[in-house]
């Protein structure tokens, strides 16, 4: 059984899935935003925001660019920040906004669901992408004559297959990562800060190496990298 | 909405940070310093309005025959409707007809190009010149807003907010302070966008060459170094947890990982691989 019902979260995925490309790309889908109001929705802002702050380090290295096939954080990282935030109340049957225990592997197995998530979410936007060309090839007669109302409708539909594709995908992500993490949660041996310990050293590899990538070219890189890693372990040492 | 006494500026080679290419009347051009010719018409606020929003939604039909070309006809399409004849007259019809064909543009900074298209058929262009111009801006638009956001802007902002979250921000915080950071650009650069294309028209591609838009990835990229770099452990930290037993060697991990992301650049995507490692790790857990 599942303690958590999926729809609030799965129409929140829906409206960050539809933040990504379609409406209004205010980066409502980023991963650390989209995570934190999951968290939220589940009682437990807090562990959303955690769980958003290792999801967006993934992410700095998959940005919009172009027509590039991206993953598709807005709906994953509502996946995760769910999962991560009802995860006590998955594993012991308490209602949300129960306290919270540190569960060992809750972070890895949600984790695991939300960049999974990301890369099924990528590929359904290829699928939503062909789709729309086709009914653009269906509309290409009344589009040349100047018909308004292909036009606006061709937006219109686009936006709501959108809409259901994020809404499809967050349903389909709980519905199958739920019952695994509640399952793993039963069984999981390796310790609770080890576990934490791989999702951030692997998210953090990943980060510095998009931080690398992206600016190591800019004038004074090698300063400026340099001068901010030293102030970050001071204020490491010193707080 | 009249043609008369009133010369089209085409985009020339040298405009622009993103050499545009030539229109095949380039040599008429004026220089990209010349006068900026007054408005010829004053969009109604109505009208503006609605083209501010359409352009939040520009990329909603997007896909892989005319990429966002829809967008620009359902964004043109309330200025159209001031053209002679109206709504479903020939010359609305033709225009718009004429802006949902293929068109490649940063999503952003196709509001430069939506301005310039509207200014365009208000004053009455020829239409084979607003081709014209229409295909030459294309390039532009897409690297200048893939450099200066998707490349700069978003990525600072992101790092910004882990460096709040890594300093022990709430949620509140960090999420309201990047939303508000990130917007308080995106919405300005799509308003400017949207002003520049209405007030310039076909003589948009000098605004492209502004300071801003020219220096502005560099100086955004030498910021986001910065805090990104200051950033990371912070965030690193926080997400292990209490104690510090382990920090050291997550941060060791993290370095050697970064130098093998970054001398496997372009042949590997690290969060494929992150991916792969991350199941593995769960299936030992699990099955040990």
């Amino acid at each position: 059984m599942i303690s958590f019902d999926f729809l609030p979260f799965a129409l929140l995925g829906a409206l960050l899935g539809l933040d990504v490309v379609s409406f209004p790309q205010a980066m409502l889908s980023r991963p650390i935003v989209a995570a934190t109001l999951a968290g939220a929705l589940a009682g437990d802002a807090a562990r959303g925001l955690l769980i958003g702050a290792a999801l967006e380090l993934f992410a700095l290295e998959t940005l919009p660019v172009g027509a590039s096939r991206y993953p598709e954080w807005g709906s994953a990282a509502v996946v995760g920040g769910a999962l991560f935030a009802a995860s006590p109340a998955l594993a012991t049957g308490l209602e949300l906004g129960a306290p919270t225990a540190e569960l060992a592997g809750s972070m890895c197995v949600a984790v695991l669901a939300a960049v999974a998530t990301s890369w099924v979410g990528g590929i359904s936007m290829i699928w939503l992408r062909r789709l729309n060309g086709q009914l653009h090839r269906a509309q290409m007669p009344r589009i040349t004559a100047g018909s308004a109302r292909s036009v606006v409708g061709l937006q219109l539909a686009g936006a709501g297959l959108d809409l259901l594709r994020g809404f499809a995908l967050t349903a389909t992500a709980l519905g199958v990562a739920a019952p695994a993490l509640r399952a793993a949660l039963a069984t999981w041996a390796s310790d609770a800060r080890l576990s934490r310990a791989v999702v951030v050293a692997l998210s953090g590899a990943v980060a510095a190496g998009a931080v690398w990538k992206l600016f190591h070219a800019v004038p004074r890189a090698g300063w400026l990298l340099a001068g901010g890693l030293l102030v970050g372990l001071l204020l490491l040492v010193l707080r | 909405m009249s043609s008369v006494g009133r010369e089209p500026f085409p985009l020339t080679a040298d405009e622009g940070p993103g050499q545009a290419p030539a229109p095949a009347d380039a040599a008429t051009a004026v220089p990209a310093g010349g006068p900026v010719p007054p408005p010829a018409a004053t969009l109604p606020f109505r009208t503006w309005a609605s083209i501010f929003l359409r352009l939040l939604a520009i990329q909603a039909s997007w896909n892989y025959e005319v990429l966002l070309g829809t967008g620009i006809g359902f964004c043109t399409e309330p200025a159209l409707r001031l053209l002679p004849g109206g709504p479903g007259g020939e010359a609305y019809r033709a225009a718009l007809a004429r802006h949902s064909q293929y068109f490649n543009a940063h999503p952003y900074f196709a509001a430069v190009a939506v301005g310039a298209l509207v200014r365009a058929e208000l004053d009455g262009i020829d239409p084979k010149r607003i081709e014209r111009f229409r295909t030459a801006l294309c390039g532009p638009l897409g690297s200048v807003g893939d450099r200066l956001v998707w490349a700069a802007w978003l990525p600072f902002c992101s790092l910004a907010a882990l460096l709040a979250f890594g300093l022990g921000g709430g949620p509140l915080l960090v999420v309201g302070g990047f939303l508000l950071l990130y917007n308080a650009g995106h919405l300005a650069l799509r308003g400017w966008a949207l002003h520049v294309g209405l007030t310039r028209g076909l003589r948009v591609a000098a605004a492209l060459g502004a300071p801003v838009l020219r220096f502005g990835p560099q100086w955004v990229g030498q910021a986001a170094a910065f805090v990104g770099a200051a950033a990371l452990p912070l965030a690193v930290e926080r997400v292990i947890g209490p104690g510090r037993a382990l920090l050291g060697g997550v941060l060791a991990v993290v370095l050697v990982g970064t130098v093998l992301l970054a001398r496997l650049h372009g042949r590997v995507e690290g969060w494929r691989v992150a991916l792969g490692l991350l199941a593995a790790f769960v299936l030992y857990s699990l099955l040990r």
